[in-house]
């Protein structure tokens, strides 16, 4: 399968992950500070700032995008509950 | 200079002038005593609102608090007819400056309304109304009413995304939104009239702008090559006629470290802060500081919560590169002084600042986990999971305390290297 790595850059910690991984569920295991609220796309607490690797997760959905514009999100922010890694090489941080 | 009078013979409000084009057409609130929860003022304060006439038309900049609607249309009507309203200029959107607006702008259909880039969700958000047209603006962006300009300066977190200030070029009259502002109300108005402010002025800015220091820095870098202004006209408080330029350079001393501390530029510093019943945390909270001391170029400091305020600790929290919290647990929670000083940090920015829990417990221990989700939440990066010990430290559990110590003293300094894993070795 499929491997990504993900840098959360706030804890210097690198994670290996399959493919399809949200990143919710690794960056909760390794205790990064990106915080976490409603945890279905629809409250904004997790934007999250992606600063290498936009590609290597998923499109972001209409849904996400509705949620990060009224949140005012900056263009390289993402939800992390909703963002799934794809391969290749992601770093983010909480913003 | 003249004494302001706010009221015609007849008792009816009326605008008062602040040069032949400009007027202030605000209201007072002298009963308010708590504003937005958070901020206490002993004598109410004004909303601030102001008319300036040019050759082609009439500007409103901000408006009032929808319930003092009365004593601001009044004021309008006594210097402007509706019909010569061409431009509406909102500094910052909050309810106390934009109440008035939808009835303004139902009197005045003709106006264009000028906000923000960033004010845009929120007026939709605020008013509730879709059909309301209004020209979104950036620094550099400008309005002419003929012989008078309006020109915009976003100055955003100050204290809101969307905050901005309006300069009135020809007079060099700066409209700044809160900025300079502050909760004190006097029918006097100017300063040079009123009563002793200077509490409430420094005391607003603690308590609404600290949090932003670098977005004031940032501001008044913007401002300064405007100056010096004739006139800085807030939209709360006195209107700073006399040495305009006193309040600016205030703000910029405001915007330093309330602390100036001999600590080198190469050095970092990590405190320390610890509450103890039995004396288990407080030997952890030793054992870090020895830990963590042992790192060159970093200044560790080391504080029992029990003998200090923490108005102080405030102040040494928001100068700190590193902030480390050692709490025992009890009855499932950490305990009410930690709290006490998590909760006083809204005033001063924590984000990315380093951050670290310990405790001792004697059943269960989540308060460590607790204060780390706080410290999180609080945007302070948390890369080393804390340390929990039952009970009274083992030789052993001291040394894991300092290692602790010296791990986190690495970190402020990036000497630690990169940990990589796999997600299946977590599960």
């Amino acid at each position: 399968m499929a491997k990504a790595s993900i840098t959360f850059e706030d804890i210097n910690v690198t994670v290996t992950a399959p493919a399809g991984t949200r990143v919710i569920e690794i960056s909760e295991k390794v205790g990064s500070g990106i915080t976490y609220g409603c945890r279905e796309g629809d409250c904004g607490t997790c934007i999250m700032k992606v600063t290498e690797g936009w590609n290597n997760l998923t499109e972001p959905s209409v849904l996400e995008d509705k949620i990060l514009r009224e949140n005012m999100a900056g263009k390289h922010n993402r939800l992390a509950c909703q963002a799934q890694v794809l391969g290749g090489k992601i770093s983010v941080k909480p913003v | 200079m003249t004494k302001p009078v706010l009221s015609n013979s007849e008792g009816a409000p009326q605008a008062v002038a602040l040069s032949q084009r400009v007027h202030w057409i605000g209201v007072l609130d002298p009963n308010l005593r708590t504003f937005d929860i958070i901020l206490k003022t002993a004598n109410g304060t004004s909303y601030n609102s102001y008319v300036v006439r040019g050759s082609e038309g009439v500007a409103i900049i901000d408006t009032v608090k929808e319930s003092f609607s009365g004593d601001f249309f009044a004021r309008l009507e006594s210097v402007a007819r509706y019909d010569e309203i061409k431009v509406i200029v909102l500094n910052h959107l909050e309810p106390d400056h934009s109440g008035a607006l939808p009835e303004l702008m139902r009197r005045a259909p003709q106006a264009r309304l000028y906000i923000s880039q960033k004010a845009q969700s929120m007026l939709k958000a605020l008013l509730k109304q879709d059909e309301l047209e209004f020209t979104p603006v950036i620094t550099g962006d400008a309005v002419s009413l003929g012989d008078r300009t309006l020109s915009f300066l976003h100055t955003p977190y100050l204290h809101w995304p969307d905050t901005q200030c309006t300069h009135l070029v020809e007079e060099k009259i700066l409209f700044s939104g809160d900025v300079f502002g502050c909760h004190f109300c006097d029918t006097r108005l100017f300063n040079d009239e009123v009563g002793d402010f200077r509490f409430s002025f420094e005391y607003y800015y603690a308590h609404i702008m600290r949090p932003f220091k670098s977005y004031v820095n940032t501001a008044l870098d913007l401002l300064d090559p405007l100056s010096p202004f004739k006139q800085i006209l807030p939209a709360h408080g006195p209107l700073l006629r006399d040495q305009p330029q006193r309040y600016l350079q205030r703000y910029r001393e405001l915007s330093r470290s309330a602390l100036e501390s001999d600590i080198g530029a190469d050095e970092k510093t990590l405190l320390i802060f610890y509450i103890s019943s039995y004396g288990n945390t407080r030997r952890m909270a030793e054992a870090i500081y020895e830990g963590a001391m042992s790192v060159e170029k970093v200044r560790v400091s080391l504080y029992d919560l029990e003998g200090g305020e923490i108005t102080p600790f405030v102040d040494l929290i928001e100068g700190a590169d590193g902030l480390l919290f050692g709490t025992p647990t009890i009855n499932g929670d950490a305990v009410k002084p930690i709290w006490d000083l998590l909760s006083s940090l809204a005033v001063v920015n924590l984000k990315s600042k380093l951050g670290g829990v310990f405790g001792s417990y004697g059943w269960t221990g989540e308060g460590v986990k607790m204060v780390e989700d706080r410290l999180r939440g609080l945007k302070l990066r948390v890369p080393i999971p804390g340390i929990r010990i039952k009970l009274i430290p083992t030789d052993e559990e001291i040394c894991q305390c300092r290692e602790f110590g010296h791990e986190l003293a690495q970190e402020l300094l990036g000497l630690r290297t990169s940990k990589v894993i796999d997600l299946a070795d977590l599960s």
